[in-house]
């Protein structure tokens, strides 16, 4: 057993509100600058969709992750290594700008400065590459909200496998709906972006498993943008160099909660550590596709246990790291009451953020021209708990999400969920809890004190309950390069020079 | 597989280059600080700023945490709070005064040719009708010059002084929206004004935020519950309120609150972002849901009243609604409530035209409760305004009895009127006689006429529903099914769960309701059939239940200390508060356009109406003392004084009495009533914090024409007959009614894009303020991270800068001391509540004409010019002597007025008086707010609870005893945000930690509502409602297109377009029109303001996505790429509220002007009902009461165009 820590967020689906906050305090911080506008580190796509890039889940077309051939072994899909040394100047898989789109700005100067006309002046777009006019055909947030659905949320690559009259009537209003999916890069701990990358540039922190492109080492050749099944790295046009989503490491570094999840008005977002087995991970990413989910969760180790308290002891994590661990709302949610999943695991990364499936209204059907939901004739609180079909939102395609298609995983996640909204309704209205109660609350997999405990941290965490962040011992660090207290003297004094290109 | 693919790293040496990030992320400070308008989330942030630079802003998540058991508050801010720090150094930003070069060269002249005098200058321009013209053409077409700071305030204060010199100072406004974002600033125009006379536009009614059902059913204007308190909530209908879109930091406690057990159903036509959390999404038709709620309260009435009775709901009906008040039943028609003073025992009681009757059950006979209207304003007999049910005369105890239906003398037919194909429906009511000074009268109760009226099936005669698949009858669940498009099965489980639900928790039933519910011009009635739902269910006052709505909502929660601040009752100011939607109304000539109320509303069969046009309306509700309007009059009201006092009036009353006796002979003329004559027009307008001219004008092209007398896509006719029966109809509607448009901004929006001169505003990182919220109990400060960037300077200092200069320029124009006359209206929370049992007209002889009574109130005031800019900065000793005032309390706050002159020590008036608290500074004017208020100040709190005490006879200072050595400062809320505290300046009780909910106080403790009975209005007994059919909830259909006339000449101009209902739903990317224009809102929503139409609407069209399309109609034109989704209703199209025309707007190819923005297709229309006044709740008061600026029923041609010009070539 070689333990490792990983800092992980979770984003609760189901409380997800769509705001993109998450993306703008992201780029407010790290890349608003030029060579770095198209880039987001954090979105927020609106599912059923393509998401950004565009169809960035297609990898026939973007040869994202790894596939395991075979003979049981595993392969970039971008290409063999040999092959790869190849491509090196010509790489059909990566995207290109269209698949982005072209930043854009106004000239908003003109409001001031157009002489008199006969027409009022207004700031005509243009390109924040070429300064020229430009066309806005694209954006990083092209379909939210099921913008442009006839020609997005129909080509969703995850729609796949779905039954046809089901599709159709998604854009229809018996069962029209959408959700949202955040996305950061998942900090993989198979990342496809390291096994891809020729200079050796990338690599994954011990200490946390933040996954970082070395600015000084990127040479440009822009295998992590495509290799990664994601596509959350991104190439600075700028300064030549490869850049992605660092977790916000120096405010982790700090005991703060990376930018996108402090700043997560839904309060959707928890982060917090996950201690797994790194001995594991080249046979579990090597799975057959109906093993992969559970043989990845499986990887993450009950930091309760004395075994890997030991091992941990002995792999350099401190004990603060370890009470962090047990602390850890993410454990909580993956492993102990089993409601979160990672993004696509069949790309055989092991993406360490996880997901919880978000909930749906209930579908309708048109009579004549009147709506009529379709509720079953006896009282229910909720009524999908009894039918999860019945919910707008497909379990299949939430199933080609997070559990390579397994839509029982769904199921199960869901019930639970409505379990506790079932319990918590009859406690708090009923004032009792009869026993047909606790009988579904068995059937849902769970009991009175679970239920409890998924209430509490679902609903009323404060932000040290949702943000249990490790201690991060930056003196020890400091400590092998400089005299600590030379440092604290000495800090920030001397002129800073960012990487240059090609060096 | 090994480690070479995952590459992990441990070496520091390896990893240096990490500082990379880490020095970005290095900062020098971080400032607590927040957004200060339009946005009502007051949200706590902190500002990061790196080398005097600000560089970005994340939330501050140290609220104080409420109750043991609710979600925290933490964080607060949304992606468009989270882009704010782009303004600051955006090439947006506005960093100079600017003017218009046009008009610079003319002024600058014209000061040459007038021996430098400003005034005189800008005379001679306004008396040169082609100078005139050549300024106002040329406004919002470019041709801005950088000027200096001083010769900008001279123009704007030359303009000011010759205004009130020439016209008066009634032709000066000021508009600036939401104060409670940004208090100081907010307060810095308004007291400028209030010291000059010049005119207070309100915001909250033309926003359409106003919901008038509040004031009908309440008193109340608006006061609603945190959002913490939806958490409290088990069954929430969200009713065309899109939280995530206008309430993005609450909306987890939506999400949260079903996990604690709620069932969430979410009203909206389209799929909306909210619609994801629902249990139930319920498509019902637009602008339907008064249908859906209506069956939803028949479905009550019928199982929760008639065919069984809840206790708690019983109980509830009888002491907190008017349902067992008694109401006259004459000749088969309801009336009025039946007056107390009719009967023998209480003859002669004060007030008595004002106290009400219910029936005793114990006692088997009519008896007056405490707490009517009557009581709230006894002089003599003080202490009964209250709740308890007890005979306000012998104090015995009453069983109210909320029906005759199991003892009555007789069963009397009612005829009822219902709109659409319905006509006038016979129903029955069973009724007791009682005998009166006037002989014997038939009464029924409120009840039994709400069963009538709902058509419940309780074995009288008459036309009532035999079952729920009753379609015929209203309002069964099968009648509303051709209004909503929802099955009756659906309405009929959903009724019936919201009954159930409302049982078991005793009212936590809560209905969120928003913009999508209150933009349609019959909002009221759509209000009130939901609100009928809550009080059926004993849910309002509860916490989790109750109507919770949010629209452009803004709870400026020290609203009594800051009022008299911001409305100079320091100085005694008598302020001119204006109904803005009258105003534009009115002065944009928007009401030449149509033919008035009649072609949209509906009214009774049976009435007969007294006028044919709004305007009539308008003009009768001015002179009666509904509605205030300014100008007052034609005449300047300073030579109005001066007239009288020339003719002997010595005295104030004299004066008074000059005034009326030449409105009765005709000699002083209501500018209302001439509305177009030169002498009628406002001329100086001042706009701060707002976009007056762009997202805030409905209208917006009748606006550039007619106030700005520039160019507009509008191409409405007027009709050849405009049916106006009290108003003169000048033959060509006037073009370019401002002399001058001042706009204090930090962005050149819309509105500073169309000024003469752009005064360029401190951001919100700049400068130091309060903002509070409805949204939460907290109290934040905004504090300047930097200064002021580049010439900027707060709205404070910039009109401090303009008192000053307005102080100056009077000399010599002005004499020392000025004596006007102010008009106001009859006003909420006074005794002119009592001012006018029966609706009757002075002009026509009905009545007398009496200031205060039946007509306005006239208040002559003397003001000193010169010495303007020295009260601005002084808080006047009014506030020591008056105390401060809110909810017809008042609070003596002497002492605290003392303690803040020794903090921060003023002038004094004269060389023996006291020093005064000084204002100089934005930073004093916040601390003198926290000073003198309840909300903030324990102490005052509980003084303010006793004043409540005398009023009520209850005891009640035991609410404020925990609190009251609380005093909350600036830097008490610089350290952590600061809750409010509990204080009869508002309704809810929010001690130890209580999530605020109103009505608490109501409902706990006793104290009436502000209202004619004391209690929750179902009937609104005021003669005009009962004329218009809106006594008792009640179905109108909605105006269509054929009704509105605006789109015949659009049609004429081509048969391209496909019509379809237009409506503007508040957007994702902005708040408001702020952020829209920022680079992150524009790129996260796809570089515009796009169009979004259904999917297969849009294919019928040839339109595929992302193609541009125009969309017109003949108030004006928009043209903006268009967005097809599976979500959007067919039928309908949304443009988000609220566009720019500066940023990315085309040429229109059909109009071949700039095409507009999102107001260039609206037009203002208002609902006469709302005008009512003289009467309990209905009168007036700011933001409070008044018509409403509804836009939701507007109706557009839409079609597909090739790509459009910036700039070059129009093409068609």
């Amino acid at each position: 057993m070689r333990v490792r820590a990983q800092m992980s967020m979770l984003f609760h689906l189901d409380k997800c509100i769509g705001c993109h906050t998450c993306s703008v305090a992201c780029k407010n911080l790290w890349t608003d600058r030029k060579g770095a506008e198209y880039m987001w580190w954090n979105n927020v796509e609106t599912r059923p969709g393509t998401g950004y890039p565009t169809g960035w889940e297609d990898q026939d077309h973007y040869k994202g992750g790894w596939k395991r051939d075979k003979d049981g072994r595993l392969k970039l899909r971008l290409h063999s290594r040999a092959s790869g040394l190849a491509k090196l100047f010509f790489n059909p898989a990566l995207p290109e700008l269209d698949d982005y789109y072209e930043p854009f700005t106004f000239k908003y100067g003109d409001l001031f400065d157009s002489p008199q006309g006969d027409q009022q002046p207004t700031a005509e777009p243009v390109s924040k590459i070429t300064w020229q006019p430009v066309e806005i055909t694209s954006g990083p947030n092209w379909d939210d909200d099921l913008g442009g659905s006839d020609i997005y949320a129909a080509n969703d690559p995850s729609m796949n496998g779905i039954d046809a009259a089901i599709r159709d009537q998604m854009s229809e209003i018996e069962r029209v709906v959408f959700n949202y999916l955040p996305r950061i890069c998942n900090h993989c701990l198979n990342p496809a972006c390291v096994g891809a990358c020729p200079s050796g540039a990338i690599y994954k922190r011990a200490e946390d498993g933040v996954v970082l492109v070395n600015e000084d080492k990127c040479r440009a050749w822009r295998m992590c943008v495509a290799a990664c099944p994601y596509k959350k790295v991104y190439y600075n046009w700028s300064t030549g160099k490869s850049e992605k989503c660092i977790l916000c490491f120096p405010r982790l570094e700090t005991g703060q909660a990376p930018a996108c999840a402090h700043s997560c008005v839904g309060r959707i977002r928890y982060m917090g550590v996950l201690l797994y087995d790194a001995d594991r991970i080249a046979d579990v990413v090597s799975m057959p596709e109906d093993q992969l989910l559970n043989a990845q969760l499986d990887m993450i180790l009950d930091p309760w246990d004395d075994r890997v308290v030991a091992a941990a002891a002995a792999a350099g994590i401190g004990d603060d790291w370890i009470d962090a661990a047990r602390r850890s709302p993410v454990y909580q949610f993956v492993k102990v009451w089993g409601m979160a999943l990672p993004l696509h695991p069949e790309y055989r990364t092991a993406a360490m953020m996880f997901y919880i499936p978000p909930l749906s209204p209930v579908i309708s059907s048109i009579e004549g021209n009147l709506t009529r939901l379709d509720l079953p004739d006896e009282r229910e609180d909720f009524e999908l708990l009894e039918d999860l079909d019945k919910a707008r939102l497909p379990v299949q395609y939430l199933a080609n999400l997070f559990s390579v298609g397994d839509e029982e995983v769904i199921r199960k996640v869901l019930r639970k969920m409505l379990a506790v909204r079932t319990y918590k309704r009859r406690q708090s209205v009923d004032g009792e809890i009869s026993e047909a109660t606790l009988a579904l609350l068995k059937a849902a997999g769970t009991t009175p004190e679970e239920v409890e405990a998924i209430y509490k941290l679902t609903t009323i965490p404060t932000i040290e309950d949702r943000f249990v962040l490790p201690p991060y011992h930056r003196e020890m660090s400091i400590e092998t390069l400089n005299d600590p207290l030379a440092y604290k003297g000495a800090t920030g004094f001397g002129q800073i020079e960012p990487p240059r290109r090609g060096a | 597989m090994n480690d070479f693919w995952i590459n992990e790293t441990v070496d520091p040496a390896a990893r240096k280059w990490e500082e990379f990030y880490r020095n970005r992320f290095a900062h020098d400070k971080r400032v607590r600080t927040t957004h200060g308008v339009n946005c009502t989330g007051s949200c706590s942030w902190e500002v990061y700023v790196k080398d005097g630079i600000v560089t970005w802003e994340l939330q501050a998540t140290d609220y104080p945490q409420l109750e043991e058991g609710l979600p925290p508050y933490e964080p607060r801010g949304c992606q468009r709070g989270i882009s704010y720090s782009w303004y600051l150094y955006s090439p947006i930003r506005v960093k100079y005064p600017y003017a218009r070069g046009v008009l610079i060269d003319m002024y600058r002249k014209a000061k040459k040719e007038s021996l430098d005098d400003p005034v005189a200058a800008w005379a001679r321009i306004q008396d040169d009708p082609q100078m005139r013209s050549r300024y106002q053409t040329a406004r919002g077409k470019g041709g801005f010059r950088r000027i200096s700071w001083d010769e900008a305030v001279e123009i704007a204060a030359a303009s000011t002084v010759h205004t009130i010199k020439r016209h008066g100072p009634d032709r000066v406004a000021g508009f600036s929206p939401i104060p409670a974002m940004s208090q100081v600033s907010y307060a810095a125009g308004s007291r400028f004004m209030s010291l000059i006379g010049g005119v207070i536009m309100s915001f909250y009614d033309w926003y359409c935020d106003l919901p008038p059902a509040s004031p009908e059913v309440w008193g109340e204007q608006t006061d609603v519950p945190e959002s913490a308190d939806w958490y409290n909530s088990r069954f929430i209908a969200v009713v065309g309120s899109n939280l995530n879109m206008t309430r993005t930091p609450d909306t987890h406690f939506i999400s949260e609150v079903r996990h604690a057990g709620a069932k969430l159903v979410v009203f909206s036509p389209d799929f909306s972002q909210v619609a994801k959390y629902a249990d139930w999404w319920i498509p019902s038709n637009p602008g339907q849901d008064t249908a859906f709620w209506l069956a939803v309260d028949h479905v009550l009435l019928t199982e929760l009243y008639a065919q069984r009775q809840v206790p708690y709901f019983q109980d509830y009906a009888k002491q907190y609604t008017d349902l067992p008040f008694l109401i006259e039943v004459e000749d088969g028609i309801p009336g009025q409530y039946v007056r107390a003073n009719v009967l023998d025992g209480y003859q002669d009681i004060e007030n008595g035209d004002w106290k009400l009757l219910m029936w005793d059950e114990a006692t088997d006979a009519p008896r007056m409760p405490n707490g009517a209207i009557g009581d709230r304003w006894a002089k003599e007999k003080k202490g009964n305004w209250n709740l308890k049910l007890e005979d306000a005369v012998t104090g015995q105890a009453i069983k109210p009895q909320l029906s005759f239906i199991d003892k009555h003398d007789e069963v009397a037919e009612v005829k009822l009127d219902f709109f659409g194909n319905d006509g006038t429906i016979t129903r029955s009511v069973p009724v007791r006689i009682i005998e009166t000074a006037n002989g014997p009268i038939k009464v029924t109760t409120t009840f039994d006429l709400l069963m009538a009226r709902f058509g419940v099936e309780r074995g009288l005669p008459g036309f009532d529903a035999k079952s729920y698949d009753d379609e015929d009858v209203p309002y069964t669940p099968a009648w509303q099914e051709q209004y909503t498009g929802i099955h009756r099965d659906t309405l009929i489980k959903f009724a019936r769960e919201w009954g159930r639900n409302g049982e078991l928790t005793n009212g936590k039933n809560m209905v969120i309701i928003g913009a999508g519910a209150n933009h349609w011009y019959h909002n009221n009635l759509l209000y009130r059939s939901a609100i009928t739902a809550l009080m059926l269910t004993g849910s309002v006052g509860v916490n989790g239940g109750g109507l919770a709505h949010y629209v452009g909502q803004e709870k400026l929660v020290a609203h009594a200390s800051w009022g008299s601040i911001a409305m100079g009752a320091d100085w005694g100011m008598p302020p001119r508060h204006q109904n803005t939607p009258s105003f534009h109304y009115v002065h944009s000539d928007q009401w030449r356009y149509e033919r008035g109320y009649r072609e949209y509303d509906s009214l009774p069969e049976n009435h007969p109406e007294r006028f044919d046009h709004t305007i009539d309306h308008q003009a009768r509700a001015v002179r009666q003392g509904w509605l205030p309007f300014f100008p007052q009059f034609k005449q300047n009201p300073i030579s109005l004084v001066r007239e009288a006092r020339r003719n002997g009036a010595e005295t104030d009353e004299a004066v008074v009495k000059h005034v009326v006796d030449g409105l009765k002979s005709g000699d002083v003329e209501f500018a209302i009533d001439d509305p177009d004559a030169p002498e009628s027009w406002p001329r100086t307008w001042f706009i701060w914090r707002g976009n007056a001219i762009g997202t805030s004008a409905k209208g917006h092209e009748f606006f550039l024409k007619h106030y700005l007398g520039t160019h507009s896509t509008a191409i409405a006719a007027e009709p050849t007959d405009h049916g106006v029966a009290e108003v003169t109809v000048r033959p060509d509607a006037p073009i370019g009614k401002m002399d001058l448009v001042v706009d204090l901004n930090f962005r050149m929006d819309t509105s500073a894009l169309y000024s003469d001169i752009v005064l360029p505003a401190a951001t919100w990182y700049e400068k130091d303020d309060l903002n509070t919220t409805d949204m939460h109990s907290f109290i934040n400060p905004m504090q300047a991270a930097v200064p002021p960037a580049w010439e900027s300077k707060d709205d404070w200092n910039i009109f401090k800068a303009i008192a000053k200069k307005v102080s100056e320029l009077s000399a010599g124009n002005l004499p020392d001391v000025v004596e006007d006359v102010v008009m106001q209206p009859l006003v909420h929370d006074t005794a002119d509540e009592l001012a006018q049992p029966k609706v009757a007209d002075w002009r026509t002889g009905e009545v007398e004409a009496i200031p205060g009574k039946t007509m306005p109130k006239f208040k002559v005031v003397k003001r000193e010019y010169g010495r303007i800019y020295d009260k601005m900065i002084n808080l006047g000793e009014g506030v020591r002597n008056n105390g401060v005032a809110a909810h017809g309390l008042t609070i003596p706050v002497a002492d605290f007025y003392d303690e803040l002159a020794r903090k921060q020590p003023g002038a004094r008036i004269s060389a023996d008086s006291p020093v005064m608290p000084s204002l100089e500074r934005g930073r004093q004017v916040a601390e003198a707010i926290l000073a003198l208020d309840p909300a903030a100040n324990g102490e005052l709190a509980h003084r303010a609870f006793e004043a409540e005490e005398a009023k009520t006879g209850l005891e009640l200072t035991h609410l404020a005893a925990g609190e009251r050595d609380i005093r909350t400062d600036f830097a008490s809320i610089v350290a952590q945000p600061r809750r409010i505290l509990t204080t009869p300046t508002w309704s809810g009780i929010v001690t130890k930690g209580r999530a605020y909910n109103p009505f608490t106080l109501n409902i706990e403790q006793l104290i009436p509502w502000r209202t004619l009975t004391g209690r929750q209005h179902f009937y609104l007994d005021h003669e005009q409602y009962l004329e218009w059919g809106e006594s008792l909830p009640v179905y109108k259909p909605r105006p269509d297109h054929a009704m509105l006339s605006e789109t015949e000449e659009s049609l004429a101009e081509g048969q391209d377009g496909q019509l379809f209902n237009y409506i503007t739903p508040h957007g994702k990317w902005s708040i408001h029109s702020t952020y829209s224009e920022t680079d992150r809102m524009m790129t996260l929503s796809r570089g515009g303001y796009p169009i979004w139409i259904n999917n297969k609407d849009a294919a019928n069209l040839g339109i595929v996505d992302n193609d541009w399309v125009e969309l017109y109609n003949d108030n004006g034109v928009f043209v903006q790429r268009c967005t097809t989704s599976a979500r959007i209703p067919r039928g309908t199209v949304f443009v988000y509220h609220a566009t720019e025309r500066t940023v990315g707007i085309p040429i229109s190819p059909r109009r071949k002007k700039r095409a507009g923005m999102n107001n260039s297709l609206t037009r203002a229309r208002l609902k006469p009902v709302l005008m009512s006044g003289g009467y309990a709740q209905f009168t007036y008061a700011f933001n409070y009461w008044g018509p409403t600026g509804v836009n939701r029923d507007t109706f557009v041609y839409l079609r597909r165009i090739d790509k459009p010009s910036y700039n070059g070539e129009v093409t068609s």
